[in-house]
This record gives C-alpha cells, structure tokens and sequence, in this order.
C-alpha cells in the first residue's frame, strides 16, 4: 500500500468528457474528492452518474480529459487504481451461481489473501452485513436486498481505500438502507474514502461532506449539503384536480404555482406547516375551485434542479 | 508475489469457480455428453449395419458390418465430442458475461487473461470428461482399437490440442455473439461440419464437390490422424496437417477472443 499518496485528493478530475456516439454524456466534468470524505453525485436517470463511476472505476475509458485516481493516472496505471478502489453498483455483480460464502471466498482469493486472513474478513463481513443466515444459499436466490449487502461484502473483503457506490440503496427496504448507510459512516471514519452516486437528495444529506449536483453531463452546483439546501425552496403543496378547468382557475389564484397540463396538477411553493396549508385552503375556497386531492410534498431531487436550472426533471427527459 | 504467480493463482480461482459452475449446473454437461453418445448409438445400432457393408476397403476388410462400423466411427465420434463441447462453451461464456461479477473483475487488479483462460480450462474438464464417457461407450457397442501405448498418447495429445484450439475458438464465438440465444447458435456450424468431413463416411463415398471440401476441411485430417493413430495404417502427412490446423485456430481465435474482451463495453 502505498502511503506516499493518501495526501492528495482521492479522485482529481478535470474536463472529462465521454459520449456515446453523437450522445454526450458528460460534457467536462471537473471535480475533486477529498481523502476520508463522502463525496456524492446527485442526478436523476441519465444525467451520466453511472458513466463518471464507470471511468473513474477504469471500466470505460474517457474521450478526452485528465483523470487521477488515489493519485494515478487513469491512462497510464489503471492497474495501480484497480488494486486501491472497489466498486458496489446498482446492478448487482455476485456470481449467482455460487453461494453467498463462496463468492466471498473467491473475492478473497482474487485479492490474495491468506486463508486465515480470508476467513476471519469473512465472518467479520458476514456477521456485520447481516448474511449469516444466508450465506450458505446460491446468490441468485436472495432478494434484492441481501443480494445488495452481499455485493458490499465482497467490495469490502479487499479493504479497499476508496469506495464507488453507484447508487447503493435505490430500491431497497428501509432496513437495507440503514445498514448501508452504516457501514459508509464506519469505512469513512476508518479512513476510507467513499464516491457515492444517489437520487435521493437525503441520502447525499445523511451521508455526504461534499454533494455535486449532476445535469446533462455538467455539474450544475457543487459545496456542502448545507450549502446546497440553502438554494432549494422550502417544498411545495401538489394540488390535484378533476379537469383542466378546475385547474385553470386554481393557477389563477397562485401565479408563483408550477402546473402540469397532462397531470392535471398545480405545485403551489409552501412548507407543510398548518398555516401555509390553510393559506392555500383559503385562497382556493376563494376562487370557488374543486380539488380531487391534496399532498405535501417536502424537497426533493427535483426541487433541487427546478432551482439549480430553472427545469423540471420530466422536463428535462422530454426535451 | 511475482506478477506470473498472481495471474496463475488468478486463473486457478477462476478455474474453480468454473468447475463450482459445473456441479451446479449439471445438466449442460449431461446435455453436451448426451448429444455424441445418441449420436454414437444411433449411428451404430440404426445406420451401422448398412453402412459398415458400404464400408468397402476403407478399413482393410473387405466390407464389414455392425461391429466394423463401431471402429470406423469412434474416431469421428471422438471429435463430434469436442464440437459439442465446444457450443457449450459458447454458451457459458456468452451467460457469463451479461452478468454484472465480470464488470466487478474488470475493476480489480488481476490479470485480464484469467477470467478467459479459466473458462477454457474448465470446459477442457468438461469436455476431456465427456470423452472418456464417449470412448467408454464406443468400446461397449463394439470398437475395438489396436492402438500400442505410445499411440494411444499421441491421439490422446492430439484430442487435447484439438479441444484447446476449439474451445479457445467458441470462447471467442461466445464474446462475439449479443445474446445467448446467438451464442448458441453460431456454433452450431461445428456440429454440422465433421458430417461434411471423414466422420461419419469415408470421403470417396461423396459426390465429388462435397468431397473436395470434406477432403480440405480441417475434420478430416484430424479424425483422419486419430483413425489411423487408433487402428494402424499408414499416417502419412494428416498428423502434421492436423496439428497445423489446431495450431492456427488456436492462435487466431486466442488472439480474437483477447480483442473482444478488451473492446467489449460494460452494460
């Protein structure tokens, strides 16, 4: 291992690009990563969150920018990078044919371990990740979750320095959440750095130093999650309504509101206190409109890039 | 540890875990074993009787029946085996590489080669194992080679060099193809050929365009060295071009097998 290297930046990147035939998704991203910090990617589906992780995880190669990973170069010693990172993705990569222990196993050969060493990171791994229970069965039996924690274990037995987590918890049960989120608190206090890729903008809040906002290949805002709250509007009320004209009149009395012709929906800006709820009651008492169904909703990804760029997510994906 | 002692340790636990796949998922060996042993029976016990009297001199007898047929067979049996095999082949590889651990070994730091070598050593298992079950049931419907010790080696070295050079080829094949259904069937061209070849009948039984081709495809200097090898008679240059055949399949499909996975992108 080589220490001389743990004073720089974890990852240095300056104008990547990479596009996929006339495609471009990632138009020159410049970002660093601090060493023992959480450094999360925040995006929506397609923004190139998944691409950045597959460059800098040596899977892709760039087009053009320059790229330092664990303070090597990405073209010229990828191999030095290989044997510092581990990459847990959304999609998951166990053998399923194998069992739970024996892809351990063969994580734990790969890295050359000794078979002390290997057995002791396993049932560490094992008992920390919640599979004794399941460790025995082929992998491609365990649900979505267990199979997730598998994949992390198997990240994990090669004590790498630096940790992608593409996208850890989407579609993971409240559970399988908070041990993830666990053990990224655990492997960043020990030193580890972590490269997380999410949607969830309370994921990167829980869990981040520094968040970057990711939009067509370029990162829109980048500082603490604190910093990045600050620019998002407090959350909105979503009103509902039976027919466009109900919902013509409604956008008439809140001119600040954000309406959606096909979903027949108004977004008034307001936080879910009573009194701003009573204050939207009112005003639409007041213009005599119908509503089919009222929720609060509290900020989210979307809000962050209505802010950020002035659009919608599904504006976005349809333009 | 030397960068040669990890990529052999590397391509062992690759082996390994090629060989858990394989007890796993029993029935893909049954299946790829099955095939040539119907295919050796059928031959023997429904086509055997007239076309061992079709045999004519090709064997040294003057015709022969059931039995004559049996010895005329095993050689080409033995490398319909390996065909078989190898589609097999093509079909693991094309199912293993649509799943996401080959994207994980793709980020750490082992030896690019190890994840294709092991899939070729562990199909060599597969398919040296289905040869012995084949060259067992060969000798139960009747052949009987009169092959001496050193004889038996070379066909046997032979074998092994022949399931290198297609196993390397199909591992090649299953790169290539987009999906496993394709995977399955672009090899099915190596089932088809050792019937165009001196496998099944002698070639001066074909009509002579088929016969140029089964006379200059790689088949039948091959099945026609393991004949002769297995039952004596004169070599002559087959050995020399059968292994020259192997030889170079085995070069080029290794090299093109090591381009596509370098070029292959991840999902």
């Amino acid at each position: 291992m080589t220490l001389s290297t743990s004073s720089g930046p974890a990852i240095e990147v300056a104008g990547l690009r990479k596009a996929y035939g006339d495609q471009v998704v990632l138009d020159g991203l410049d970002l660093t990563v601090a060493p023992g910090t959480v450094f999360a990617l925040l995006g929506p589906n397609g923004a190139g969150k998944t691409t950045t992780v597959q460059v800098l995880s040596t899977l892709l190669p760039a087009d053009a920018g320059h790229v330092r990973v664990l303070g090597h170069d990405l073209l010229d010693q990828p191999d030095a990078i290989r044997a510092g990172i581990g990459v847990t993705g959304q999609f998951s990569a166990v053998d399923g044919l194998l069992t739970g222990a024996e892809n351990l196993a063969l994580m734990g050969d790969l890295h050359h371990l000794g078979k002390a060493e290997r057995s002791r990171r396993t049932a560490e791994l094992v008992e920390r990740l919640d599979l004794t229970d399941v460790v025995g069965q082929a992998a491609s039996t365990l649900s979505g979750g267990t199979r997730r924690r598998l994949d992390l274990a198997m990240t994990l037995i090669g004590r790498p320095r630096l940790i992608f987590l593409d996208e850890p918890t989407a579609g993971l049960d409240p559970r399988s959440r908070r041990v993830m989120w666990g053990i990224v608190r655990e492997q960043v206090a020990s030193g580890v750095t972590v490269f997380l890729t999410t949607q969830y903008l309370e994921e990167a809040d829980q869990l981040a130093d520094r968040v970057a906002v990711l939009d067509g290949g370029r990162l829109v805002a980048e500082g603490t999650p604190v910093a990045l709250k600050r620019q998002v509007p407090g959350g909105s009320i979503r009103l509902q309504f039976a027919d466009a004209a109900a919902l013509d009149a409604a956008a008439r009395a809140f001119a600040d509101a954000v309406r959606d012709d096909s979903e027949l929906t108004l977004s008034v800006p307001g936080d879910g206190r009573v009194s701003s709820l009573r204050d939207v009651l009112d005003r639409l008492d007041l213009a005599a409109v119908e509503v089919a169904d009222l929720s609060v909703h509290t900020p989210d990804l979307d809000d962050v890039f209505l802010a950020l760029t002035g659009r919608h997510e599904q504006e976005r994906s349809l333009g | 540890m030397t960068a040669l002692a990890a990529a052999t340790a590397d391509t062992a636990t690759m082996l390994r875990r090629r060989l858990r796949h394989l007890i796993r998922y029993p029935s893909l060996t049954v299946a790829l074993i099955g095939l040539p042993v119907v295919f050796l029976l059928l031959f023997v016990y429904v086509f055997g009787g007239t076309l061992g009297a079709g045999l004519g001199s090709g064997m040294g007898s003057a015709s022969g029946g059931r039995a004559e047929y049996a010895d005329y067979l095993m050689p080409g049996i033995v490398v319909f085996t390996i065909c078989a095999g190898a589609q097999g082949t093509a079909i693991s590889v094309a199912m293993d590489m649509t799943s996401g651990i080959i994207a994980r070994f793709r980020t750490m730091a082992i030896a690019r080669s190890c994840v294709l070598t092991g899939h070729v050593l562990g199909s060599m298992v597969q398919t040296l194992l289905g040869e012995a079950v084949v060259l067992g049931v060969a000798i139960a419907v009747g052949a009987r080679p009169t092959a001496g010790a050193a004889d038996w080696l070379t066909a046997a070295g032979l074998v092994v060099l022949a399931t290198l050079a297609l196993t390397w080829l199909s591992v090649a094949l299953g790169l290539a193809s987009k999906s496993v259904e394709s995977a399955s069937n672009t090899p099915q061209l190596l089932i088809l050929l050792p019937f165009l070849s001196s496998a099944f009948v002698p070639t001066d039984s074909l009509p002579a365009w088929m016969r140029w081709f089964a006379e200059h495809q790689p088949f039948t200097p091959l099945i026609e060295s393991l004949r002769h090898l297995l039952y004596g008679g004169p070599l002559g240059s087959d050995l020399a071009v059968a292994v020259g055949w192997c030889v170079g399949i085995m070069l080029l499909a290794w090299a093109w097998a090591r381009t596509l996975y370098a070029r292959r992108p991840v999902r």
